[in-house]
């Protein structure tokens, strides 16, 4: 049934638009009926994650279409602000950039009962909806750790990178925070809420260690054995990795786990905020049921979990973020960053 | 005698009015006066925090190798997130150009002076702001520089905090209308109770209570209670001026009818002609009916004084009414009337010997004079339930259909009355008595048909 309905039509129309536009396309495919009404989504999500939820969407909305369009999420923050064209869903990782949208006011505000079962701190001003929540996590070699080494903070990683500098050396990675928003974002988290996290830095630094672009990249790179330990990788991808489970270890730190919340803003530009507003709902019910939708493809938000006992704590929400979207903090926190990575 | 009243207004509701009027006034000025200090709080303390996070910005500004750098802290825009979900503003700018944040963002382009944060209200981004502007001065390069950091929020969260503050303030001007209202409505009242309560004691009274008014009243009413006191004397008094007067006058006229009336009787028997002896009869029958009246008249005034100042004695009725019945013996035997008296014991009540002899002889004397020939007057005492009862029966044709209670008002006379010498007065005053001993006068047709029965009620002891 579902298959026979986005079957339809997906086509791939990766770039087409890209030179057009002055931002950078990865993909771009439409989902549903050639001739449906489309929904203009551009994500940082890879569409074959939300292929699900997307199908049942259009379930719902047989007379409705989705192009959707993938790109890191500095260049989703530049096709909004850009404004050429007209999309009417932002999803992103990037909290940051999603609340400096609604901060700006790109978006559009939305109350229904959908997003009222979004927790108090998985929403902003009801312009940020928040449907996913997802760890920052370390990304290990099962074959390097068989060995059983204790890894659990980063006091741990610190000692142990400290301890045998020679194996580990150019075999660390972590997010190249001017490359991607989302690293950046767990970057300036992780020196907000501790100073342990420069030491590690420091340390990683000494290291000469490998910086990427995306969490998936990081993970095979593990699973392949060509760096040992990664940091700050997205552990819902890399639990999600089935065919990598026996290669990889994936390991949330109990000093603390900032928990990254995937959220979608409804812009002002679209031409179908109806729609918009549905998918909207449809990603907030499917996250935030309980339980969550059977085709709800990360791990079910420990909702519960989350409270200020737990090492694990969702970023919050809020005009904080932009601290670090400031020019001058950025360009800051940039230098120093790049200075304790980039020593040797 | 309950005549329409030319009614104006009402006090309580006047009272009301007013009191619900102020309390409605009060509810205005307390709502108003609490809206404006919880605004002025709020505002206040919304300024505080957007200088409180413009403060922190401008601290963290420094000159680093000749340039100004600024280093915001996490928790200058993050406070603001704490407070509400407004969207915020921040703008760093030196004399040379906005160094960093909303370089649009409309805030005094003018020198701000040093501790002298400036406030300022703007539309911006479709939005209402609230911005603050703080200075500092540095040295950078050898010169003072004056960095000025502005940080601006919108004001969706206070609004929603005013509204809330508003519903507030509504619900405690309402709560305190409403507490007022009612003891507004409960003052009112109360206040004029003690009118209300001397009205009913006023109404109360019996027809013939002309005492003064001697309870309690509030000052403010002390003035209308003297001058109905003084006004309740001077109809006592008049009342009994006239009294007195038709007293006196009966007095006077029957002392003289009497002389005529025996100078008439020596003028029949001497006077021979048939027509001259009607016109004496005629004129000695007129003479005792103006005797008769005159009587009843005195005697009337005699109970109205009496009852006036009631004197209450063990009075036995049974042996009252059977010595009236023997006394009156002559003259029913003089129309051949047989006046026939029982008793089932003796009934004794407290009262006035004399006024209660009076109204028995007059509803006797009533009986006997309206009865024909051979006929049977009966009278009779009887203790029923707790009244005390004396019954005269006759046979004298009773009331058809007549208005027995309009027999015992002043000089009305019954339909039968025909040639009969009477003044109307005798009935008035049987009831008089009956009601100032707290009883009351019964006329009916008796059992049998065939006449009146009159019965005086009285309430045992």
């Amino acid at each position: 049934m579902r298959h026979a309905l986005f079957s339809a039509l997906l086509t791939l129309l990766a770039f087409a638009a890209a030179a057009a536009a002055g931002f950078e396309v990865e993909e771009r495919h439409w989902i549903g009926p050639e001739d449906g009404t489309p929904l203009r989504v551009i994500s940082t999500t890879d569409t074959a994650i939300l292929e699900p939820l997307i199908g049942s969407f259009l379930e719902e909305h047989p007379e409705a279409a989705i192009e959707y369009t993938v790109a890191n999420s500095s260049e989703v923050m530049k096709a909004v602000l850009e404004g050429q064209e007209p999309f009417d869903v932002a999803l992103s990782s990037a909290m940051d950039l999603q609340t400096k949208l609604a901060n700006d006011g790109f978006t559009r505000p939305h109350r229904s009962a959908a997003t009222a079962l979004i927790p108090e701190w998985g929403e902003w001003r009801s312009h940020v909806f928040a449907f996913s929540l997802e760890p920052a996590s370390i990304v290990v070699s099962a074959a390097a750790f068989s060995g059983g080494e204790a890894l659990r903070t980063r006091q741990d990683l610190i000692s142990l990178l400290r301890a045998e500098p020679e194996r580990f050396r150019g075999k660390v990675g972590t997010y190249d925070v001017s490359l991607s928003g989302l690293g950046y974002l767990f970057a300036t988290q992780d020196a907000r809420t501790s100073e342990t996290y420069w030491r590690l830095m420091e340390v990683i630094g000494s290291l000469d260690p490998q910086l990427f672009c995306c969490s998936s990249s990081m993970i095979e790179s593990v699973a392949s054995g060509e760096i040992l330990v990664a940091y700050n990788v997205l552990g819902s991808y890399a639990r999600a990795r089935r065919d990598l489970a026996d290669k990889i270890i994936v390991i949330d730190p109990e000093d603390y786990t900032h928990l990254m919340m995937r959220s979608a803003v409804l812009l002002k530009g679209g031409r179908q905020p109806g729609l918009a507003r549905s998918f909207a709902d449809h990603l907030a019910a499917a996250a935030w049921s309980q339980p969550p939708a059977a085709n709800y493809p990360f791990a079910q938000p420990p909702v519960a979990f989350v409270d200020s006992a737990s090492p694990k704590r969702p970023i919050q929400l809020g005009p904080g973020l932009l601290v670090y979207l400031d020019a001058e903090k950025r360009r800051r926190f940039m230098a120093e960053w790049f200075s304790a990575v980039r020593k040797h | 005698m309950s005549a329409a009243v030319n009614v104006s207004g009402s006090l309580r509701r006047r009272l009301l009015l007013q009191l619900v009027g102020s309390a409605a006034l009060l509810a205005a000025v307390l709502f108003f006066a609490v809206l404006g200090f919880v605004r002025t709080v709020a505002e206040e303390s919304h300024d505080r925090i957007l200088l409180a996070s413009a403060t922190s910005i401008l601290d963290s500004v420094s000159v680093q190798a000749g340039e100004i750098t600024a280093d915001i802290p996490y928790a200058a825009l993050s406070m603001l997130g704490n407070v509400s979900d407004d969207r915020v503003f921040y703008r760093i700018a030196s004399p040379a150009g906005v160094l960093t944040g909303y370089a649009d963002l409309p805030v005094a382009e003018e020198p701000v002076q040093p501790r002298q944060p400036l406030f300022e209200t703007a539309a911006y981004k479709g939005e209402a702001i609230r911005a603050v502007t703080v200075s500092r001065r540095l040295a950078a390069q050898g010169a003072p520089v004056a960095v000025q950091v502005s940080v601006a929020q919108t004001r969706t969260g206070q609004a929603a905090l005013l509204e809330q503050l508003f519903r507030s303030a509504l619900f405690l001007g309402v709560g305190f209308f409403v507490l007022a209202s009612g003891l507004a409505v409960w003052a009112a009242q109360s206040s004029i109770t003690p009118l209300r309560s001397l009205t009913e004691a006023i109404s109360r009274r019996g027809p013939k209570d002309l005492r003064p008014v001697t309870r309690p009243v509030p000052a403010e009413m002390s003035p209308l209670v003297l001058s109905l006191n003084s006004f309740i004397r001077r109809l006592q008094a008049s009342l009994a001026r006239s009294e007195d007067f038709i007293a006196e006058a009966a007095h006077r006229v029957r002392t003289p009818l009497a002389t005529v009336r025996a100078q008439a009787e020596v003028t029949l028997m001497r006077v021979e002609n048939e027509d001259n002896r009607a016109s004496l009869r005629e004129m000695i029958r007129a003479i005792d009916e103006s005797s008769r009246a005159a009587g009843q008249l005195l005697d009337h005034a005699m109970v109205s004084f009496r009852t006036d100042s009631l004197e209450r004695q063990e009075v036995n009725l049974t042996a009252l009414a059977r010595d009236l019945a023997e006394r009156l013996q002559p003259v029913a035997e003089l129309k051949d009337i047989g006046l026939h008296f029982q008793s089932d014991g003796d009934v004794s009540i407290k009262g006035d010997a004399i006024l209660l002899q009076n109204a028995v002889r007059n509803i006797l004397d009533n009986a006997i004079k309206y009865s024909g020939r051979d006929r049977t007057v009966r009278v009779r005492t009887v203790r029923n339930g707790g009244w005390g009862n004396i019954e005269v029966e006759d046979e004298a044709g009773g009331f058809a259909g007549e208005d027995t209670e309009a027999l015992t008002r002043r000089f009305v006379r019954g339909a039968n009355a025909g040639e009969t010498i009477g003044s109307g007065l005798g009935l008035t005053i049987a009831r008089e008595v009956a009601e100032a001993h707290g009883g009351r006068l019964i006329i009916e047709n008796s059992q049998t048909g065939a006449g009146a029965c009159v019965t005086l009620c009285f309430p045992l002891c």
